[in-house]
């Protein structure tokens, strides 16, 4: 069936896409689609340009060169039309801690120009299925790393967007959490239709939830496919000594901080 | 509109949250009030001036607004830093709605804090001419508080560090208090000091709201209004200008 999905069922589009930071190339000549409604997992060392991927995606940051679609459109040259479409979960938070959670949630939804009833309705029936409505009067800075995770991903999904993307929405958070937090969003996948766009370090995160996961490395897409798929191509028995084989054992941390002083550096010399 | 009301409601909220923040920053220009206040009066009385309380309330209130104004430049800074201008910068509204929604938050929490340190100075002794004058001076007040809270959203925009923000209020605020005519009469001044004053943005808010409390002004309300208004309008362009250059 996959070969013959024609291209209205491909939601995002990304073409030969390129960015540099002064001398540093942080993406490099990628392509890939994904397909709507699709859980899809973008994996890939520190440093490897995924961040950088998804900020292009997000309309926050131009590519240098390359092309994008998602839904039908330009990031760039339509960014307002395209963020309406976008729920978007930061790899930093970006609540607002000194308002409750209920403020946060209906703030998001003026934000987004969703109209009083449904922020009211939505707005309870997401914070009620993340555990969240008993708490919806209390300040952010009184919740947990989990609740913080839970309620921007509420947040995320009030104005009903087509793509959510969660950049390492699991980072620091305790397996119940991550357990809680991944099956209300697959669940959110089945009965919404919302395409998610996730990137983990967890490998049996992604092994779980993703239908099809794309590596990347260096910039680089270097594999494509189910869990399934990426485990056979390798001859490896988990998707993490899959990943492995495909990005090698080196540790990035050091090229990372590198990389990212040199945008530090870009940025500065730009000014 | 919604926008813009929305993040206005915020600034306001956060505001009245944090009563700490209400306190201590009206600890300065209470001490201002208090010991130079009492503590100068006598030297002014005896060089014909009057009472120097009536003098420098003003000039108290132009300080609080001036400081609580500047401070909405340090949230954004926050926000930045706790990630929450994001949140807002990615959203499918224009952004000069959000600056024009954060920066008449700043202004009005500036107004919100002139009333209370008002209110204080009249606890202290201070009497304008009529109660009539203390509407009006406070849309000079909140002319005072816009210039302000622009400049602050231009400089929070173009910061990067928190550490920024304190070289801004030594170098610059305190500066702009100091030259602003609120604790001395601007006539008779050195030459260089007096040029330095009339390049300060204060110094017309101070004059103004003097002017309509105690009906004596040294440019003419009309100029300080026409100045506040020019500054203004050049403030808000260059804060919307440096908020739509905010990189994510």
């Amino acid at each position: 069936m996959r070969g013959l999905l024609s291209d209205d069922n491909r939601i995002i589009r990304v073409q030969h896409l390129l960015r540099t930071f002064g001398t540093v190339t942080a993406v490099n000549d990628v392509t890939f689609d994904v397909r709507r409604g699709e859980t899809f997992a973008f994996l890939g060392p520190n440093g490897a340009g995924k961040t950088t991927t998804i900020k292009m995606l997000t309309t926050v940051l131009r590519p240098t060169r390359g092309t994008l679609e998602l839904d039908g459109l330009d990031p760039v040259t339509q960014s307002t039309e395209v963020r309406k479409r976008l729920g978007v979960v930061f790899q930093d938070p970006s609540l607002d801690s000194e308002l409750t959670a209920w403020e946060n949630v209906d703030l998001h939804g003026v934000l987004y120009h969703v109209p009083r009833r449904v922020r009211r309705e939505r707005g309870e029936a997401l914070l009620r299925l993340f555990e969240l409505w008993d708490r919806r009067n209390d300040l952010v800075k009184t919740f947990s790393g989990g609740m913080r995770r839970r309620l921007e991903i509420a947040r995320g999904l009030l104005h009903t967007p087509k793509v959510l993307f969660l950049d390492e929405p699991t980072l620091g958070l305790d397996p119940q959490s991550r357990n809680q937090m991944w099956t209300i969003v697959k669940n959110l996948n089945a009965t919404e239709g919302v395409t998610v766009f996730l990137t983990t370090h967890y490998m049996d995160e992604a092994d779980r939830v993703a239908d099809r996961i794309a590596v990347i490395d260096h910039g680089r897409i270097v594999a494509t496919g189910s869990s399934a798929e990426l485990k056979q191509q390798t001859g490896a028995d988990s998707l993490e000594a899959a990943f492995l084989k495909l990005t090698g054992t080196t540790i990035r941390d050091e090229a990372f901080s590198a990389t990212d002083q040199m945008r530090q550096f870009a940025r500065f010399v730009r000014r | 509109m919604g926008v813009v009301y929305i993040l206005w409601l915020r600034e306001l909220k956060k505001y009245l949250r944090s009563r700490v923040q209400i306190v201590a920053s009206l600890g300065a220009p209470l001490m201002y009030l208090g010991v130079l206040g009492f503590g100068l009066g006598p030297v002014f009385r005896r060089a014909g001036e009057g009472s120097y309380l009536q003098f420098m309330a003003p000039g108290v209130i132009g300080m609080t607004v001036l400081f609580t104004a500047m401070f909405s430049g340090i949230a954004m800074l926050w926000d930045r830093q706790f990630g929450f201008l994001k949140e807002t910068l990615v959203a499918p509204v224009p952004r000069l709605q959000i600056m024009i929604g954060r920066t008449l938050g700043g202004a009005t929490v500036a107004v919100l804090q002139g009333l209370l340190i008002f209110a204080a100075t009249l606890v202290a002794g201070f009497r304008p001419v009529s109660l009539l004058a203390i509407p009006a001076a406070f849309l000079v007040i909140a002319l005072i508080a816009i210039v302000f809270a622009a400049l602050a959203t231009a400089i929070g925009s173009t910061l990067k560090e928190m550490q920024g923000f304190q070289m801004v209020m030594n170098f610059f605020v305190m500066p702009l208090w100091f030259l602003s005519g609120a604790l001395y009469p601007l006539q008779g001044l050195p030459p260089a000091l007096a040029v330095l004053t009339r390049v300060d943005p204060l110094t017309y808010g101070v004059d103004g709201v003097r002017g309509i409390m105690l009906g004596a002004s040294h440019f003419g309300i009309a100029v300080d209004v026409g100045v506040l208004l020019a500054v203004g309008v050049l403030f808000v362009a260059a804060g919307a200008w440096r908020f739509s250059k905010i990189e994510v």
